[in-house]
């Protein structure tokens, strides 16, 4: 068991990891009072250790669940939408005429959400300050799970941080549409409002940690890498994180159940990612090939 | 005139409220018996229809990626809310993309997801019920599969595709249409879908001629069935005695002419039309496909040209090489298969054609881009250009030329309103309705620039305007082909 090296090496690497990540000169807000980085609060309290083990426990099980549902759900639908053929070709004219320029496109799409953009400016305004906050806030989040910290990953924690408050204003536009706009609200499901209401605790849950009240991040990434490590450190306890963290483990367990799959999904779109040459080049695919073999 | 209300162009184009269910209904006629039966579907509602349905789509989502990934990927943002004629003309909400896919959406969020099976109410995904299969039946026959949605939507989801597998499924279960099935049954027995023999299409041809003698003092000839013929041209039979699309066929021919091609018509393959596309069926589609291919070798030509028409030549200029393929044995130094608009251009190139403009001077003339033109094909080696190609030959042979409005040509072109297999009588007030968009495009340019014709290329659009424009004030006779604009400035040589 991964709770096999307990006490004082505990405590020891715990520490070791601290002096890694965060180094006091690209410690930013991060090391500032509001943090009990003090030798003191990173030892293990004796008094609630068995509570604090049972908890690294649970936690450290769930993500390894989280991880793997995410990664094989996801990996599983990757799969099946490569394998299932596109027998006709169906770009969104006018398309790209060489592979170049379809990837052109898609990064287009992917980056800056092109098509949105043309359709809806409001709607697309929202959604890409969400996503770009989104990838700027995960980005910022890989610090808790790599030592030593990589030195962009130390470069973008001040953006990363706020990047938090724009993410909660696309995602509150998003909803203020979804409940306003009449033609959007007969479309969405409980899930479509619940979807955005997960996300805003996720980001409600950690800009509340990150400037209002803070938990012990030292002992959380100690706890974090030996969770990757399979070397179970303890948490920390307090309610929030708890809260952040089991709306995170939540999030990775939809992820392949749900529309999240628009993540994957658009790279496998055939109107977006088809080359316009059906001239050119005959396009058979294997069911298609097959009718003329029974001819 | 209606026994609908026809809906007022206003100044600018509004979104409707919303007025749910106010298209509901029982949808266009059902296809009879023996219409399903020529076509290989159950001749009326299978016993265990719930099943057969189920299974027809799970095989569906199994061959096409579209509709897999389509049925996944919809956030349900929002963003194609406002895109679809059919939603802008009738303020029903089911009319709208995102909720017509979601019809769909729902059944295989029931029966294909875990979210679905275990937590239906949560992800809004319903049983499959007889009610559910006949909003399909009613709403799925709401879109003409113009794919103007998916120019808007962030994944490119095509709700004609789900529109094709719905009625895919649809017909399986034995609730085909009839507008489109016993058109396609008329081609397999009679070669195209007005159902015109041989004989009468000869008839026709010699008329047509007469007609060109009689108004130029030239003899053009419009050949039917000529082994070792050059060029076969594949045109909607609707072009053979429809108007506008007579003007059309007969501008072809001048061109032709004028260049000295060696071309013809074909009885077998006498139309280009593939309304196999708007059912969904792909084995329809090839077959319909196939017999071109059985022409062009039955003749001996070297090249395959198509006539104006919107989805033929998106099944011609997309699909005619991967269904009925490969063509190795028509020249390669010309496209397989090539559009009319395309090989005028050409000659217009390379100075082979004089035009005299003066001809159409009294017209004012706007160009309607055709939705499977637009979004589902091309012309030309450069990607738009569909619209360039078409313009530029209304501009070589016009004085007078005004574009509508930006967002509603191009890829954001709005369907004439009556495409996609509801180009029928049953759905008037639907067509009517759809047209509303681009009706109101042309009143702008109609105010503005004393626009008197739509030129178009494709023969639903030209059937359509011709029976919708007058609900809207305007004469039915302002919907033009564009090669009949062509046809009438081309300086013609009388022949040797």
């Amino acid at each position: 068991m991964p709770f096999g090296n307990e006490g004082k090496t505990t405590t020891k690497r715990a520490a070791g990891a601290t002096r890694h990540a965060f180094p006091s000169k690209d410690d930013g807000n991060e090391n500032n009072s509001f943090h009990p980085t003090h030798p003191a609060h990173q030892k293990p309290q004796k008094g609630g250790s068995s509570y604090k083990m049972i908890l690294t426990a649970i936690y450290a099980l769930l993500f390894y669940l989280a991880a793997a549902v995410l990664l094989l759900g996801v990996g599983y639908k990757i799969y099946q939408y490569a394998r299932i053929p596109a027998p006709l070709k169906i770009p969104t004219t006018p398309a790209p005429t060489t592979r170049r320029g379809v990837a052109l496109r898609m990064l287009r799409e992917v980056t800056l959400f092109e098509s949105l953009f043309r359709a809806n400016k409001w709607i697309w305004l929202f959604g890409w300050i969400f996503h770009v906050a989104l990838l700027l806030v995960v980005l910022r989040h890989l610090r808790y799970f790599l030592d030593p910290v990589w030195s962009w990953v130390v470069l973008i924690q001040p953006i990363g941080q706020y990047a938090g408050f724009a993410l909660m204003l696309g995602l509150t536009g998003l909803l203020i549409r979804r409940i306003a706009v009449e033609r959007i609200r007969y479309i969405s499901s409980p899930s479509d409002y619940l979807m955005l209401v997960l996300l805003l605790s996720i980001g409600g849950s950690g800009l509340l940690m990150r400037f209002v009240l803070p938990t012990d991040i030292v002992q959380f990434k100690a706890f974090m890498l030996g969770v990757l490590s399979f070397n179970w450190q303890p948490m920390p306890s307090d309610p929030l994180l708890l809260l952040h963290l089991t709306l995170v483990i939540g999030l990775m367990l939809i992820f392949p159940y749900s529309k999240l799959l628009h993540a994957p999904g658009v790279f496998f779109s055939p109107s977006r990612n088809q080359v316009d040459n059906p001239r050119e080049r005959r396009h058979v695919t294997r069911w298609a090939a097959k009718l003329e073999d029974a001819a | 005139m209606a026994k609908f209300t026809v809906p007022v162009i206003a100044e600018y184009l509004e979104t409707p409220k919303l007025q749910p269910d106010v298209m509901q209904g029982a949808g266009p006629f059902v296809a009879k018996p023996d219409m399903q039966k020529a076509l290989g579907f159950p001749e009326q509602l299978v016993d265990d229809w719930q099943h057969v349905a189920l299974d027809k789509m799970g095989e569906l989502l199994k061959k096409y990626r579209s509709l897999q990934v389509y049925m996944d990927a919809c956030v349900k943002c929002g963003a194609c809310t406002d895109k679809c004629h059919y939603m802008l003309g009738t303020g029903d909400p089911k009319n709208m993309p995102v909720a017509r896919q979601d019809l769909m959406r729902k059944v295989y969020r029931r029966y294909f997801t875990l979210a679905g099976k275990y937590f239906p109410k949560l992800v809004g995904a319903v049983d499959l019920t007889e009610s559910v299969l006949d909003d399909w039946y009613n709403y799925y026959h709401q879109c003409s599969e113009c794919r103007r949605c998916s120019v808007f939507c962030p994944y490119g989801i095509d709700t004609a595709e789900v529109t094709m597998a719905a009625r895919e499924i649809l017909a399986s279960v034995g609730r085909g249409q009839k507008y489109a099935n016993e058109i396609i049954g008329k081609v397999y027995t009679i070669g195209n879908n007005l159902g015109l023999p041989e004989p009468a299409l000869r008839n026709t041809l010699e008329g047509l001629e007469e007609d060109i003698f009689d108004d130029t003092g030239v003899a053009v000839r419009l050949p039917l069935d000529e082994k070792g013929a050059d060029i076969l041209l594949v045109t909607p039979s609707a072009d053979f005695f429809a108007e506008p699309h007579v003007d059309g066929l007969m501008g072809y021919a001048k061109v032709f002419h004028q260049m000295g091609a060696s071309w013809t018509l074909s009885s077998h393959a006498s139309e280009a039309a593939n309304f196999g596309l708007f059912i969904g069926s792909y084995d329809n589609m090839r077959r319909l496909t196939l017999r071109i291919r059985e022409a062009a070798l039955e003749l001996g030509v070297k090249r395959i040209i198509f006539g104006e028409c919107g989805h033929a030549w998106r099944v011609a200029y997309s699909f005619l090489n991967t269904l009925a393929g490969p063509f190795d044995f028509l020249d390669p130094r010309y496209p397989i298969p090539q559009h009319i608009c395309e090989y005028t251009y050409d000659a217009l190139q390379a100075g082979l054609l004089t035009f005299d403009k003066s001809a159409n001077d009294h017209r004012v003339v706007t160009f309607h881009d055709s939705c499977n033109v637009a979004r589902a094909s091309r012309m030309g080696n450069m990607a738009g250009g569909q619209f360039i190609i078409p313009r530029a030959l209304i501009k070589a042979s016009c004085n007078h030329f005004h574009d509508m409005a930006a967002d509603t040509i191009h890829d954001q072109t709005f369907c004439c309103g009556g495409g996609g297999g509801l180009l029928t009588d049953d759905l008037l007030e639907l067509r009517v309705k759809g047209a509303l968009p681009r009706m109101q495009a042309l009143k702008q340019v109609v105010e503005q620039h004393q626009v008197t014709h739509m030129a178009a290329i494709c023969a639903i659009c030209k059937s359509q305007f011709s029976k919708v424009l007058p609900y809207y004030g305007f004469e039915m006779d302002q919907i033009i082909s564009v090669h009949q604009l062509v046809g009438d400035a081309l300086v013609l040589t009388p022949s040797e």
